[in-house]
């Protein structure tokens, strides 16, 4: 933590976190954006950009949890996508509001179990492991479960729609939900014995298991935290269109939200970065889609500026903190 | 010389047991329940290198069968035709992935490179006016480029491949995008006619189509380069050990950025006959063929984890995924649940490769030793003042010791003529001790192995049995040569038992044939205590004859057969069976020629070398004495499993082999006399004896000596010392 303190070096020089670089950068893309791009800085604007970033904001607070503990979660979408899909389509049947949500509460913590599972348990590499549940998660839901690829959210389920569309004291619901989210995350990483367990987890497993960690078990509890926190911010995006299209699955998204943390400065070897590491993340890759958007790009174009950015970010994270390249297995 | 190695005559065999006198049909169906051994079968058969290949390869053939039973119309000749084509597709695309998960890595772009690709080609091909060939020599260099775009960030910017290639998935899948956003009106009208582009696209040779005619060149020629070739080793080597490939001076970067390229290369080709034969220049061909693509590689059983593969598993696997989707489509399931499928089977298949991959050899060992019943007659009793044949005495305990510390586990001992004692020891030498009391040693060969079994042949040579090597002969001036380490293979079993494993003991025959006993074909020699524990018939005799070269089996089937001595008539062989304590005799001549008797049996020890005795009785050893408790072990089959399964090693139930005695039997079978060495301090394991010139040399695998004790004329046991010994060819030492 203390990664926005710049830290002073053995030679009294200062040296600029990741984090406070990224902040640096997005304060400067904010100034040039504002300057160039016609209706960038006008309040409206602003706070569509955060309305629109804060779910992204929380899926990507999510994939941090399984980042830092040296994981990855490409099916976060995918179950966060079903499960909100499946409570909103509870909803549209007799079942009151809490029920619905926990029951889909309890299909996205099922999911994440299976993928720890999966991960700890039969040691398949978390990449693929994650990769093929989100296809098989989306496929099975698509199949069995869901009536159409968009449900409607139904009219009388204010509870729903105020996370996505409410006012808390003129700030809009999503940001302040986006707060809440990052600031128990926050606490459970930095304050709770969990917390420790996932940053030793991520920073070296074979450790964290001979001091008495239950890594196994931790991995199960780390797939599942990161799936409730996606289903929060599936409710809010829910929330704020009046409904939800699971095509959003087969999307782009899951890019975003790994953009959002590699470039936040949680590495991929895990054990580094935090909550804030994905507020930077989020405020750049927030100013740079609205920038885009303003520009008028399309989604191709957008995707392919993502990819090489992601590409970058990814090169780059691969230089500050080297593997080993030697010994590496497949999926690392 | 010229008479045949003897065969054994059917049905003159005894059971390969020990048979109690009142043996009811119940024991009988229980001892033929437990030579049946599943489990053995199990590991000898994922022992098999082909195994592994075989699997998907009965998955394929599993899948084609039952679309054939249960779908019509699927194995028509039209649908086949028809999956060719898609199959020599998919098949490029897979094998481009195969040579990359090979190398380690893995490109998930190949679905965008295979869409970007048809989407070039088709542009070039209708709208830029460049000749047909020269368009589809573009595409291929488009492919190249892609695939050197992931292969460079890869192996020079050392980003990880998986998400690497899942980034460049989407940025190839954006400029596909574009260009589909930008020029698929202006495709969609021409029409191209040009007879090259048609070829490839509908062209048949025999029949068959093109592109799988291409396929077909291309496993050929891919399958050269992978096994055959400097790049293909290198690719392996890469994927294997990147360290390794690196300290061996292979240009690691270099290796990996050519198998991308091969990738890029392989998604181009297929991208070429997929544009023309569907000439659809929509963007989202090829969309999500990386998990296709995948499944289908890790499916045909090559390894994630790298290093280990072939392009005919790669095909494997592309035509199984390919026939799946092909009859899953025939039976109207939409292609979601494809995908469905897919993922499901990509999870189940990662999840085998790596539990496979990590668990095969310790379920190999685990299901190796399968033990069965081993009955034993009652005990005898040893204790000094029973009044038994074989009552324990001191009559060793005085015995000289030649050579102490300086032989590790002289196995046998053999005197040659001049009088000079020869021994095997653990370090694969062959000691020689000379002088008045042997007091020089010199290291007479050194062969390797552990040598076991000696004796010298007509012309002074020392015949050697070597454990791990086979069998060999030093010549006077100890020269070393090798005489077989082979036999003929039975081909009724799984396991290869052509090369020699733990030759043990030998004699050679009047004829001047080499009788060899070869103890088991399952164990090493640091094992070898395994085969006791298991007890099942894993030994054989073999017959080495110096005039043809040529090594024959025998006797197959045999528990543990050790010691192998030619009777003093030479017209049969004695054969000492270690675990199940008794004695065969063999006759290799007369007119009992191949007949198999017992000799002696219910010892009160595990017997190890025979010889023969100057006065025509035979010296046995025994290397270790039974007890009650491993005899009841023994004929407990599951004790002894739940033994190994529950129990560290150095904590099992083995054999008695630290206290062990000589014995002396008669030509008819009657114990003459026994030595002793209560407490075994200095012959613990006694595995050999040797009479010459009135003493007898006494040899242990485990001890630290050779002993000697002069045979008293006077002793009751030891015959009228007048008595002419037999000459017998190549048996000298007696």
């Amino acid at each position: 933590m203390g990664a926005v303190l710049a830290k002073a070096r053995a030679d009294g020089r200062f040296r600029l976190s990741q984090e406070q670089i990224i902040l640096i950068v997005v304060a400067s893309l904010f100034v040039v954006f504002s300057v160039l791009l016609d209706g960038f800085f006008t309040a409206d604007n602003l706070l569509n950009l955060l309305r629109s970033v804060s779910s992204l904001g929380i899926l990507s607070v999510a994939m941090a949890v399984v980042v830092i503990a040296r994981g990855m979660d490409l099916s976060l979408v995918a179950s966060m996508g079903v499960s909100t899909a499946i409570a909103i389509q509870l909803m549209r049947s007799e079942l009151s509001t809490p029920e619905a949500l926990l029951i889909g509460l309890g299909i996205v913590l099922l999911l994440g179990a299976i993928n720890g599972f999966l991960i700890a348990f039969v040691e398949i590499p978390a990449l693929f492991a994650t990769l093929a549940s989100g296809l098989l998660i989306y496929g099975v839901a698509r199949t069995l479960v869901l009536d159409g690829l968009i449900v409607e959210l139904p009219p009388d389920r204010e509870f729903v729609r105020w996370l996505g569309q409410g006012v808390v004291f003129g700030i809009p619901a999503p940001i302040v939900i986006f707060a809440v989210v990052a600031l128990v995350a926050h606490f459970l990483l930095s304050r709770t014995r969990t917390g420790r367990f996932i940053y030793a987890h991520g920073d070296n497993a074979g450790a964290a298991a001979l001091t008495g960690i239950p890594v196994r078990p931790l991995t199960l509890i780390e797939y599942m935290i990161a799936g409730a926190i996606g289903f929060c911010g599936g409710l809010v995006m829910a929330g704020s269109v009046g409904g939800f299209n699971t095509q959003i699955i087969d999307g782009s998204l899951i890019y975003d939200v790994l953009l959002v943390v590699v470039v936040g400065g949680i590495s991929l070897v895990g054990g580094r970065g935090g909550v804030l590491s994905v507020l930077a993340g989020t405020a750049l890759i927030g100013v740079m889609l609205n920038g885009m958007t303003i520009l008028n790009m399309n989604t191709h174009e957008k995707d392919i500026v993502k990819g090489l950015i992601l590409l970058a970010a990814l090169v780059l994270d691969n230089r500050l903190h080297p593997r080993d390249e030697e010994t590496v297995r497949q999926g690392d | 010389m010229t008479a045949t190695v003897p065969r054994l005559r059917l049905g003159s065999r005894p059971p390969e047991r020990n048979v109690p006198a009142n043996e009811t049909l119940v024991i009988k169906l229980r001892h033929l329940r437990r030579r049946i051994a599943l489990q053995q079968v199990f590991a000898e058969l994922f022992e098999k290198r082909w195994m592994e290949p075989a699997i998907p390869l009965a998955l394929l053939i599993g899948v084609f069968v039952f679309f054939s039973a249960t779908t019509p119309g699927f194995a028509s000749q039209e649908n086949l035709l028809s999956t060719s084509a898609e199959l020599a597709e998919l098949s490029l695309v897979c094998l481009g992935m195969a040579v990359v998960v090979i190398s380690g890595g893995i490109d998930l772009s190949v679905g965008s490179m295979f869409g970007l690709c048809n989407m070039a080609v088709i542009l070039l091909v209708t709208l830029s006016g460049l000749p047909v060939p020269v368009a589809i020599a573009l595409g291929l260099l488009i492919g190249a480029l892609l695939g050197s775009v992931n292969g460079s960030i890869v192996a020079y910017l050392k980003a990880r491949p998986f998400l690497t290639t899942l980034v460049t998935l989407i940025i190839f899948r954006g400029v596909l995008n574009l260009l589909d956003l930008n020029y698929s009106a202006q495709t969609a009208t021409v029409f191209v006619t040009d007879p090259v582009w048609e070829w490839f696209g509908t062209g048949k040779v025999a029949g068959i189509p093109f592109s799988f005619v291409t396929l077909i060149g291309v496993l050929i020629v891919g399958h050269i380069v992978l096994s055959r070739s400097r790049l293909g080793w290198h690719i392996t080597a890469v994927g294997a050990s990147r360290r390794a490939a690196r300290h061996a001076g292979i240009r690691v970067e270099r290796v990996l950025l050519i198998s991308y390229v091969f990738s890029g290369l392989l998604c181009a080709l297929a991208a070429i006959f997929y544009a023309s034969r569907l000439s659809s220049a929509s963007a989202r061909v090829g969309e999500g063929m990386e998990l296709t693509v995948l499944t289908a590689v890790i499916l045909g059983g090559i390894s994630l984890s790298g290093g280990k593969g072939t392009v005919w598993r790669a095909f494997i696997g592309a035509a199984t995924i390919s026939l799946l989707g092909k009859g899953l489509l025939l039976m109207n399931v939409g292609g979601e649940v494809f995908q469905t499928v897919l993922a499901a089977v990509l999870i189940v298949a990662v999840g085998l490769d790596l539990k496979w991959g990590k668990n095969r050899g310790k379920a190999i060992q685990k299901t190796y030793v399968n033990p069965t019943i081993v009955e034993y007659g009652e005990l005898q009793d040893t204790r000094p003042g029973s009044g038994t044949p074989f009552e324990q005495n001191d009559r060793l305990v005085g015995a000289e010791a030649i050579g102490l510390g300086q032989v590790e586990g002289p196995e046998d001992v053999i005197l040659d003529k001049q009088g000079r004692l020869y021994c095997g020891t653990r370090q694969g030498w062959i000691l020689r001790f000379s002088g008045e009391n042997f007091e020089h040693r010199e290291i007479f060969a050194r062969i390797g192995g552990h040598p076991l079994g000696l004796a010298f042949d007509a012309e002074e040579n020392l015949v050697v049995c070597v454990a791990g090597m086979g069998l060999y002969a030093v010549t006077p001036q100890g020269e070393v040569r090798k005489l077989t380490d082979e036999t003929n293979r039975n081909w009724l079993q799984l396991r290869d038992d052509s090369r020699l494993r733990l030759a043990d003991d030998l004699d050679i025959a009047p004829d001047g044939k080499i009788y060899f006993s070869e103890a088991t074909t399952r164990f090493e020699m640091a094992d070898w205590i395994l085969d006791g524990i298991e007890g099942r018939p894993n030994g054989r005799l073999l017959c080495y004859d110096p005039a043809t070269g040529k090594t024959r089996t025998v006797i197959r089937n045999l528990v543990f057969p050790n010691g192998v001595c030619v009777s003093h008539d030479g017209k049969s062989l004695l054969i000492a069976q270690t675990w199940l304590c008794r004695i065969l005799r063999f006759h290799i001549d007369g007119p009992d020629k191949g007949r198999l008797e017992v000799f002696m049996e219910n010892f009160p020890g595990y017997l190890d070398n025979i010889n023969r005795a100057s006065d025509g009785a035979y010296w046995v050893a025994l290397n270790g004495m039974r007890s009650p408790a491993y005899d009841l072990a023994m004929r407990m089959p599951t004790f002894r499993r739940r033994m190994m399964k529950r129990i560290p090693r150095d904590e099992w139930l083995y054999p008695s082999m630290n206290h062990g005695c000589v014995v002396k039997v008669s030509e008819q079978g009657e114990v003459l006399g026994t030595w002793w060495d209560p407490g075994g301090t200095a012959h613990a394991t006694i595995t050999s004896m040797r009479e010459h010139g009135g003493y007898l040399y006494i040899g242990g695998l485990e001890n630290n000596r050779i002993g000697r004790i002069k045979l008293d004329e006077a002793e009751p046991t030891a015959s009228s010392s007048g008595r002419a010994v037999r000459s017998v060819a190549g048996s000298a030492a007696n």
